[in-house]
This record gives structure tokens, C-alpha cells and sequence, in this order.
């Protein structure tokens, strides 16, 4: 039987429950289709970082416009989200970084964005006084912080459906296809059908934009994290390096979260990761260098979300270069969690007001001519 | 102590219990290059826990089946195989890549062959005070009694059901310590459901040894059958055993508690490594999904022994010789043809096996032992309760991983090995669902924790050399 709806959003990430979340508060009635469960990939297990801090410029306006649904984020879920905002600070480990650290401040500056700080080595180590005595300053977003991913992605989700959304989890959206205008959807016996569908359906998005017309340059990847035992309180804000890939993140409890970006081997098909674990270990030569006082906790666990990364790093978000009714939402390239909230606003408004006011265009489907694949 | 010697091994056999040392002896011999990896200081598993080493020196306090475990330690000794002990294998993937831990150096090593040997864990108990100081698992117990000749003198209950809990009491008794009470759990009508099993049983060696162990610690111990409630308490301290039996409810003093009911395959690395499990509906725990040569759904790995499913310290043997058998004819096939023929060894594991179902049904824990209620605390790691998940069902979790994020169960130091068998069956009782549709925590590693020290010392591509080391 063809169910008729407003809106097919197709997967269950931040962005996918975001997006029918706000759909909802703008009266619509969408189906949300996740192949596994809300938050199962890499919105649900990334390290849950609320980062304005060191952005592609051309995303930095739906970084802004995320970051102030952040700060109201219990209001609009009912959920605290385990959101905090003890700033993000990005180190320089020596005075060629801090160099490059200031020119890129400069250059924000100069666009009228003001959220990155440049700090010296007194003020970093008021914010950061583990930090290795070594380092000369660095980058500060006062704003920035963390939240509990999975937690956040729930949260989107159960809004979503308190609000009118349908939600099937479990089985995957098939037979993709546009008849007579509108767009339908298999999920197992049933069919939905809408006159918009949008595309969030991060690692497997790539393949659905292919299979309706519109390839883009975009991989699977799954970048690894892992997790120490409690150690005392020492650290605050979220910690990034400029020059090695670490980053770093002490919740309430005394955890440690470690990334920083180094890739396990993804197998898509079987929602599986290998986790590369020679690569793991320089990360944790990393904080074992940068600070002592982690030298003795324990890693309880590692694990990788499974992702889709542009060739370009930028997300893919907005209206469809080839179809009336389609959006494609995804490809955010290992840092899209803190734009889950700002990107389903915006499609939402996109989809029911037919355009937006946060610049979003550099990040449009059309950039990729055929010829750049 | 040392690492491995190699960085690549035909056959890697982890676990040095029954199956890990039967299966590492079978491949050694037939000249595959073999490392025996093994947590304890001595070989030996749980069963034949401290075989090389035990203070106990007359045979007959531990039992003569403890002392087939040297033969089988002598075998492997001979058998070329490398053997590492205090080895912690943390990490394991369907590459066939383990990480190793030993004295604080981890290494890594790959394998063409994998055997998992990993053996049992004790079922949780999860009862009103479990968490208590002074109540611990019978097997903690029986750790210390045979690795060091420790045995209770305060005032001592053992509650539970099951073989071993029998055999521990004989130990314990046998080496002079005390047992005030024994509470004895199973259930009544399973003694009605074990009986068309019963032939089975009475014609397997469990049977005769069965009977006398009971009839000896019945005659020293008051045991109450079917005891159908128990609750631990006390003030920062075990001091109360309160159990309801036959309609009467009775308290006493107590100053240690020993729980058992039973054991179930440890599967943690096998799940992180990616292998297939389902639920067990008779044993009520995860069961890896094997072939009859022990093979698992990821290719190059077996598993032997308890691990593959209980089947007891007899069965693990089998079980080992016929995995590292299947090894030997993918890998060195002429060398198969010296080894004992498959069929003399599935017979084997069929006597073996004898009288495994009747155990399993007399023995099935009860569901109020299972599945708690109220405030009794289920994940220890994070102090969650019974409550607390029905809570986080009813606003939408779903399963054991999706409950991680509304409660952190199961993300604690023990990975779900206390907790994971009752979230399981608590959700899948709360959203009536079977325990297979509800699944269990996606296990990652290290199974074990490593310090981050040292994984850091692991790192040792060119640039991390030439690093300066800064801090």
C-alpha cells in the first residue's frame, strides 16, 4: 500500500532526524526511512564535538546559524543533549603553527567572522593547563563544546516522531523513483510516496544520488575514536592540534575521548569496521607526549563510525542540480555532528519557503561538473 | 616473560584451558608454527586452573578429573608449540590481526589460522545486594582455592545451582573450610522437564561423579531446596542472607556470600572480532555460529571449548583436537593423515557430550535470578538498575546498544560482561521481543584495557621516531 506524506526523508543520521524534525515544526508531515536504527553510524558514535572552530569558510555561516540551535538545544528537543560549552582550543605546538594561526584568524577577521581568538602561551595555559609548556599559543572558540551523540541523535529523533513524523527503523528505503511527480519509496512491503525527498542518508547518500542522475566524488570512511578509563578532572575545553591529527575531549565523568581523524578500514555492506589500531597507537603517543598527567589511565575501547567524505571536504547541501523535489543532504566529511541541527533548519526552509537566508551555496550539487569526477 | 618471537604464526590458539591445550599440542606436532596465548600464570584454563603450580598436593581434594589437565599440559610442553602466559590478547579482527599484551608490552602478531579457546564466564546473578562487599562468585572463589589453598572460615552461603557449584562445596569442605548453608535454586519442574533426558544422563560419566559429590556435602551441610527469592544486605558489608523456600522466609547472619548458576560461553573477543552469534534458547545465553569443525563466520577462525557453547572440561578436549585438526588439513594437508582419524575424535565429543542436555534443562535458571526488578542493580560499572532500563525502554530504547545512550550500560571497564546476558533478556521481557531480535552490545576492543603508555609504545612509523618527544 502507497502511503502519501509531505516529505521521504531517507536516513536516520543527526541530519536525517533533523531535517524531519524541522519539517515537522513547520507543519509537514514527513516519513523518516533508516536502514538500522537512529544514530547507528557515525551520528551516533563520533566524538560528539560542537566545533565553530577551524571551519572551511564556505560552511561557516551554517556553522553560525548551528551554533545558536545549540545553545538552546533543551528547548527544542526536551533534551539536554549532554551539551556543554567549555569553549574549543586549538594548540600550537610550535611558532611556525602559531604563525599560521594567526594569519587564518586575520583572514576570518577580514570576512567579519569573529568567533576564532588567536591566544598566547599565558592565556592557553589558563584554558588548557595540562598542555605541555612547550606550546606558544593557539586558537581559541569560546562558544564551541561537546554533546553525547548518540544521546543528541535520539533525542532529534523521538521530537521528530512526538511530532507527527513517522519513523521506520530496521528496514532500508529501495526502488527510489519519481512518477507523475512525486517521489516514491519501497520500505519492505510498504510504499511511500511525496512530492519531496531528501537525500541524508550519509555513507549510502552517494550511492542514491548516482543511481538518480547526479554522481559526486565521494568516499567511505570511518574515522576511529577511542575511550580511557576515569582519570581526575584536569581539562575543560575540547583540545585540537594544528600540525599532528589529535583531538581531545575529558567528559563529566572523568573519560577521556580520543580522535583526531585516522581512518579504519570501512566494509559498508556488513555495517563493519576494522580498526587500524598501528594508527591508533600514534595517537596515543600523541596525548602520551602532550599530557603526562594520561601517561597511567587505560583505553577501555575503539571503535569508527561509518561515513561519507567529499573529495573537497565540503558537505553537499541544498536542491537537486537535476530534479524537481530532491535534496540532498550529506557528505560531511568527518565534522558534520555540530551542523545537524543549523542543516535541518535550513533545508526545512529550503523545502517550505523555497530558498533560505544562511549562505549555503558554495556547498551546492552543482559544484562537481562531470568532469571533476 | 616475553613477546612473541614471531610476528606471523601458522596457528594462533588462544586460551591455554582444555580445548586451547589439546588444539595448540595437535598443531605443533604436525609441524605447523604455533603460539599458545594464555592469561594465567599457569596453563590450565579455569578447570584445571594452577595444574603446574597448586599448592594442593593430595590428589583427592581437588578430584581426579583436575588431574587430567597435566597430561594434556605435558603434551603441549612437548609439542614445539610457543606457549605465552600473563599474555592478555586485547584485540582481534577478521584480517586475522591480535593484539597482545604482555608484562605491560603489547605487540602484534598475525595469524593464518585462529583457534579461540576463551572458555566460560559465570552467568550474572544479579540479585537485591549483589554488589555488597562479602558476596562474590563461587568461581572467585574456587580461583583462590585452587591457586592458593584459600578457603572461607567466616560464616559462609553458597546459593545457586549447577555442577559446579557442588563441586566447589566438596573443595572447600575437603580442604577444611566452612559452608553454614547451601540454598539450593533450582526450580522444581525442571526436574519434570529433565526427566526424558534422564537415560542420557544416567549412562554419562556426570552421573556417579554427580551423585556422590551432592551425597558428600549433604552429609556436612544443611542444603534448602528450591529456594525461590534471595536477597543480600548489610551496611557497606554483606551481613544478612534472606531467602523464601517452600513459602518460608528466613534471614541469617552471614559473612560471606558465594552466587552460581551456571556458566556461559565468554564470547567477548569472538564478537569483537566480528563472528556470528545467536541466541541459545535451552543454555539462555550467545552462541557463536560454527560448523562441526568448529569454524566460525569469519574465515581462519575456530572456536573450541566452552566458548563454542558448554559442553564441559571433557567435551573442550574433543573440541580442541577436532578444530586444530581442521587447521592441520587446510594448511599442511599430508600431516593429517597422522593424526588421530575425525571420526574417532566426533565420537569422542558425542560420549563426551552425553548427559549435556539433562544438565542444561535440571539446571536452567530461573527468570526471577535472570531478570531483576526494582532497584536491583544490573550494570555495575555505571550503578544501573532494573528500573532504570524499563525507564529508558519506555521512552524508546530499543536495545542493549541504543540503551547505551540513555544509560552508558555495558560502556563501563567490563564491557558487558556482568551485565550483558541480563540487559538482553530484561528488554527483550520489557518489549516482548525474543532475546535474538533484541541482540546484544556491540563489543570493541581492546576486550581488555591496555594503558594508554602502553599502546603509545606501539607507535613506530618513521616520523614517530624522529619526533622530538615533547611533555
Amino acid at each position: 500500500m502507497t502511503k502519501r506524506v509531505d516529505a521521504i526523508v531517507v536516513g536516520g543520521g543527526i541530519h536525517g532526524c533533523s531535517t524531519a524534525l524541522h519539517l515537522c515544526l513547520a507543519g509537514m508531515k514527513p516519513v523518516l526511512i533508516e536502514k538500522d536504527y537512529a544514530g547507528r553510524h557515525a551520528s551516533g558514535v563520533n566524538a560528539g564535538g560542537v566545533r565553530q572552530l577551524a571551519r572551511h569558510i564556505p560552511e561557516i555561516p551554517l556553522s553560525i546559524r548551528s551554533m545558536g540551535i545549540w545553545e538552546r538545544i533543551e528547548d527544542l528537543l526536551d533534551d539536554d543533549c549532554s551539551f556543554e560549552s567549555h569553549g574549543q582550543v586549538l594548540v600550537a605546538e610550535n611558532q611556525a603553527e602559531l604563525e599560521v594561526c594567526r594569519s587564518r584568524v586575520a583572514e576570518l577577521n577580514a570576512l567579519g567572522f569573529t568567533h576564532e581568538e588567536l591566544i598566547d602561551a599565558v592565556e592557553l595555559k589558563r584554558l588548557v593547563p595540562a598542555v605541555a609548556d612547550t606550546c606558544p599559543g593557539g586558537v581559541v572558540s569560546r562558544r564551541d563544546g561537546a554533546a553525547n551523540p548518540a544521546q543528541t541523535t535520539t533525542a532529534f529523533r523521538r521530537k521528530a516522531a512526538t511530532l507527527g513524523a513517522t519513523v521506520c527503523e530496521g528496514v532500508a528505503a529501495s526502488n527510489i523513483r519519481q512518477l507523475d511527480g512525486l517521489w516514491h519509496v519501497d520500505v519492505g512491503a510498504d510504499s511511500f510516496a511525496a512530492p519531496v525527498l531528501v537525500n541524508a542518508a550519509g555513507a549510502w547518500a552517494g550511492q542514491i544520488a548516482a543511481s538518480l542522475g547526479e554522481p559526486v566524488p565521494v568516499e567511505t570512511v570511518a574515522p576511529m575514536l577511542m575511550i580511557t578509563s576515569r582519570v581526575p578532572h584536569f581539562i575543560d575545553p575540547v583540545v585540537i592540534l594544528r600540525g599532528r591529527k589529535l583531538s581531545f575531549k575529558q567528559f563529566a565523568n572523568g573519560t577521556v575521548l580520543i580522535g583526531g581523524g585516522h581512518l579504519a578500514t570501512p566494509y559498508q555492506d556488513r555495517n563493519e569496521t576494522v580498526l587500524d589500531w598501528r594508527s591508533l597507537a600514534v595517537s596515543a603517543r600523541t596525548v602520551f607526549e602532550l599530557f603526562p598527567v594520561m601517561r597511567g589511565a587505560t583505553i577501555v575501547r575503539a571503535w569508527a563510525g561509518i561515513e561519507a567524505r567529499m573529495k573537497d571536504d565540503l558537505p553537499v547541501l541544498g536542491p537537486s542540480a537535476r530534479h524537481k523535489g530532491l535534496y540532498h543532504q550529506f557528505g560531511f566529511s568527518l565534522h558534520g555532528f555540530q551542523l545537524g541541527p543549523g542543516a535541518g533548519a535550513v533545508m526545512a526552509e529550503l523545502i517550505v519557503n523555497g530558498g533560505t537566508q544562511t549562505r549555503i551555496g558554495d556547498l551546492a550539487i552543482d559544484r562537481f561538473h562531470p568532469s571533476t569526477l | 616473560m616475553s613477546t612473541p618471537r614471531r610476528e606471523a604464526y601458522d596457528v594462533v590458539v588462544i586460551g591455554a584451558g582444555p580445548a586451547g591445550l589439546a588444539a595448540a599440542a595437535t598443531a605443533a606436532e604436525a609441524g605447523l608454527s604455533t603460539l599458545l596465548l594464555d592469561e594465567n600464570a599457569g596453563p590450565g584454563g579455569q578447570v584445571f586452573r594452577a595444574i603446574a603450580s597448586t599448592p594442593v598436593t593430595e590428589r583427592a581434594q581437588l578430584g581426579a578429573d583436575y588431574w587430567v589437565g597435566a597430561d594434556l599440559v605435558k603434551a603441549v610442553r612437548a609439542s614445539g608449540a610457543e606457549i605465552i602466559q600473563r599474555a592478555t590478547v586485547w584485540s582481534l579482527d577478521r584480517h586475522l590481526e591480535i593484539g597482545i599484551s604482555v608484562g605491560g608490552v603489547s605487540a602484534f602478531v598475525k595469524a593464518r589460522r585462529v583457534i579461540l579457546a576463551t572458555g566460560a564466564l559465570e552467568r550474572p546473578f544479579p540479585i537485591p545486594g549483589w554488589t555488597l562487599p562479602g558476596v562474590m562468585t563461587a568461581g572467585a572463589a574456587q580461583t583462590m582455592l585452587k591457586s592458593s589453598a584459600l578457603v572461607p572460615d567466616g560464616r559462609t552461603v553458597i546459593a545457586g545451582q549447577g555442577p559446579l557449584l557442588w563441586l566447589l562445596a566438596a573443595q572447600i569442605l575437603r580442604l577444611g573450610g566452612r559452608i553454614n548453608r547451601i540454598l539450593d535454586t533450582t526450580e522444581r519442574r525442571n526436574y519434570l522437564a529433565a526427566l526424558p533426558h534422564a537415560f542420557a544422563f544416567l549412562t554419562s560419566p556426570y552421573f556417579a561423579k554427580g551423585l556422590a559429590l551432592m551425597r558428600e556435602v549433604r552429609a556436612k551441610v544443611p542444603v534448602i531446596s528450591s529456594v525461590s527469592e534471595l536477597s543480600a544486605a548489610g551496611d557497606g558489608q554483606l551481613a544478612t542472607v534472606t531467602y523464601l523456600a517452600g513459602g518460608r522466609r528466613e534471614t541469617m547472619q552471614a559473612d560471606l556470600l558465594l552466587l552460581h548458576q551456571g556458566v556461559v560461553p565468554n564470547v567477548n573477543l569472538a564478537m569483537a572480532a566480528g563472528i556470528e552469534h545467536r541466541w541459545d534458547e535451552l543454555q539462555l545465553c550467545w552462541s557463536p555460529v560454527l560448523d562441526q569443525n568448529g569454524n566460525s563466520s569469519i574465515d581462519g577462525i575456530a572456536i573450541a571449548g566452552d566458548g563454542a557453547g558448554i559442553g564441559g572440561a571433557g567435551a573442550a578436549v574433543f573440541r580442541g583436537y577436532i578444530a586444530a585438526r581442521a587447521a592441520v588439513e587446510a594448511l599442511v594437508p599430508a600431516s593429517a593423515a597422522k593424526l588421530t582419524p575425525i571420526a574417532e575424535l566426533r565420537t569422542g565429543l558425542v560420549r563426551a557430550e552425553r548427559g549435556r542436555a539433562f544438565l542444561d534443562t535440571l539446571f536452567r535458571p530461573a527468570p526471577q535470578f535472570r531478570i531483576p526488578s526494582g532497584d536491583t542493580i544490573v550494570c555495575r560499572c555505571e550503578e544501573v538498575t532494573a528500573k532504570d532500563i524499563l525507564e529508558a525502554v519506555a521512552i524508546g530504547a530499543t536495545g542493549p546498544n541504543q540503551l547505551k545512550a540513555y544509560r552508558r550500560t555495558g560502556m563501563g571497564p567490563c564491557q558487558g560482561r556482568l551485565c550483558g546476558l541480563t540487559v538482553t533478556e530484561l528488554m527483550a521481557e520489557a518489549r516482548g521481543k525474543s532475546p535474538q531480535e533484541i541482540g546484544y552490545y556491540r563489543l570493541r576492543a581492546p576486550v581488555k584495557p591496555i594503558t594508554l603508555a602502553e599502546l603509545a609504545a606501539v607507535a613506530k612509523t618513521e616520523d614517530d621516531v624522529k619526533a622530538v618527544v615533547r611533555g
